[in-house]
């Protein structure tokens, strides 16, 4: 049996594949803003607040590591409303990948405070810095700096995962294949697109990420210096390194 | 209208959750055998095969999970297979698996010291030999912790075969819910049995972790 592929029928969707392409990355980069910024909340509550906060926080972090998204989607989408909480479908889509993305980025960024050597705060309080300053001046931009690469990682897990969304009607990427492949019954190709369509997603933000952070970190990792490279020895400093310091829990292996 | 009390959702619930199980343990022990003969060729002397073992690698890590399954879905009938998603559900897990596993493994093996390929050669060795007697039992040691760690990925990873109708616990949560009208709770208990199978993973690579460091600062 051979099959013939047939792309022909799918200029006409054109638009409708842009569009999905847009919510796909409109949803991610919203859900990255008020993630990373919760991440940073968590972080910060988490290695210098009370008791009374870290539990609570622990516990929203293993909650979130250790249960899948799309039922964490489904909860929100079809949980809420049963409390009183009423969210259209983009809402409960951004409010699931935000709480998601928080719970790994506070896990990702305290680990990066943690990195951030203890003589950097004894030199703000000799400085005359307050404790907010000194965190928000001195201990933040190097734990970001530090952890980016694993951030940058996350952010591209949570945009793949964003392909369930579709699930509960948010028109995006996978939604647009499938509402393609209903009409013109070319199943195999328009997900065969649309696939390709994420893929080149991911490279282009990763690259465009990377580059964001070079930017903003200049002169501000020395944990990364040493293990530039793809040699040997590059990578032995990196995983030496690694291992020193942390290790950093996220899903992704880089 | 049959009423369902919690129980009856309970019940129905952890009889699903054995699905999850199974599949979990299906993609994770295929992922990893298939992941040990892509990792012996990530880490082989032929230029080409690394090449290859790479492109595989950033194709799966690249792409979601979601669209590999509708692939092997709908791709598969296309070459004359008719599959249940049972059998797609399996065969695109362990794929899956194998590319994020020879990915952690290929660190791991790298962490090895050059030196004990030089001297497994030295001994007369082939790469195979030097591969499976000198390299992979030190590498073996630092990959535990994050392999157990990878396995609460893979555990929810089967969540999304729901999608494409593989009854297992999230599908078997939708269809309560469809039944029943009480998604709050539903949607909790599918949660919290997923909780219950990862974090205890979790908390197990997290152990192994620490032990590793702590034989490493002796």
């Amino acid at each position: 049996m051979t099959y013939t592929f047939d792309f022909s029928s799918f200029g006409a969707y054109a638009g409708l594949l842009a569009r999905g392409a847009a919510v796909t990355l409109g949803l991610t980069a919203l859900a990255t803003l008020l993630g990373a910024a919760l991440g940073i909340a968590g972080a910060w509550a988490s290695s210098a607040g009370p008791r009374a906060v870290r539990v609570p926080i622990a516990a929203y972090v293993e909650l979130i590591r250790n249960t899948p998204f799309v039922v964490q989607l489904f909860f929100v989408f079809f949980g809420l409303p049963s409390l009183g909480v009423h969210i259209d479908e983009i809402q409960a889509a951004v409010l699931a990948m935000t709480v998601n993305l928080g719970a790994y980025a506070t896990e990702i960024i305290r680990a990066g405070i943690a990195s951030v050597p203890r003589g950097q705060v004894l030199a703000g309080h000799a400085l005359g810095l307050q404790q907010r300053q000194i965190f928000r001046h001195v201990v933040l931009p190097q734990a970001l700096a530090n952890v980016f690469p694993a951030l940058v990682g996350q952010v591209l897990i949570v945009m793949l995962g964003s392909a369930v969304v579709s699930q509960i009607s948010v028109p995006d990427l996978t939604y647009a294949a499938s509402y393609i492949q209903s009409r013109n019954f070319r199943s195999f190709e328009s997900y065969l697109i649309i696939t390709a369509a994420y893929l080149v997603l991911s490279m282009l933000l990763r690259q465009l990420m990377n580059r964001l952070g070079t930017r903003l970190f200049a002169g501000r990792a020395p944990r990364n210096d040493g293990a530039a490279g793809s040699t040997v020895a590059g990578w032995r400093a990196r995983l030496t390194s690694r291992r020193s310091t942390r290790a950093l829990p996220t899903e992704s292996t880089r | 209208m049959i009423e369902f009390t919690l129980w009856d959702i309970a019940r129905n619930l952890l009889l699903a959750a054995r699905w999850t199980i199974l599949l979990s343990l299906i993609a994770f022990v295929g992922g990893g055998l298939l992941g040990f003969v892509l990792l012996a060729l990530r880490v082989a002397p032929l230029p080409w095969l690394r090449r290859a073992v790479v492109l595989y690698v950033e194709l799966f890590q690249g792409t979601p999970l979601l669209m590999q399954l509708f692939l092997t879905f709908f791709g598969l009938p296309l070459i004359g297979l008719a599959v249940s998603p049972w059998f797609a559900a399996a065969l695109t897990l362990t794929l899956y698996t194998s590319a994020y596993l020879v990915d952690i493994w290929r660190g791991c093996v790298e962490a090895v010291p050059r030196g004990q390929w030089a001297a497994g050669a030295s001994l007369g060795m082939t790469f195979s030999q030097q591969l499976r007697y000198i390299v992979w039992p030190q590498a073996r040691k630092i990959a535990v912790a994050p392999t157990v760690g990878f396995l609460v990925q893979v555990v929810k990873s089967t969540a999304l075969t729901s999608i494409i109708g593989f009854t297992e616990l999230t599908k078997t949560g939708t269809m309560i819910t469809n039944a029943a009208f009480r998604p709050f709770p539903v949607y909790g208990m599918v949660a919290l049995l997923y909780f219950a199978m990862c974090f205890p993973l979790t908390w197990y690579a997290r152990l192994l972790e620490r032990r590793h460091k702590a034989a490493q600062q002796r």
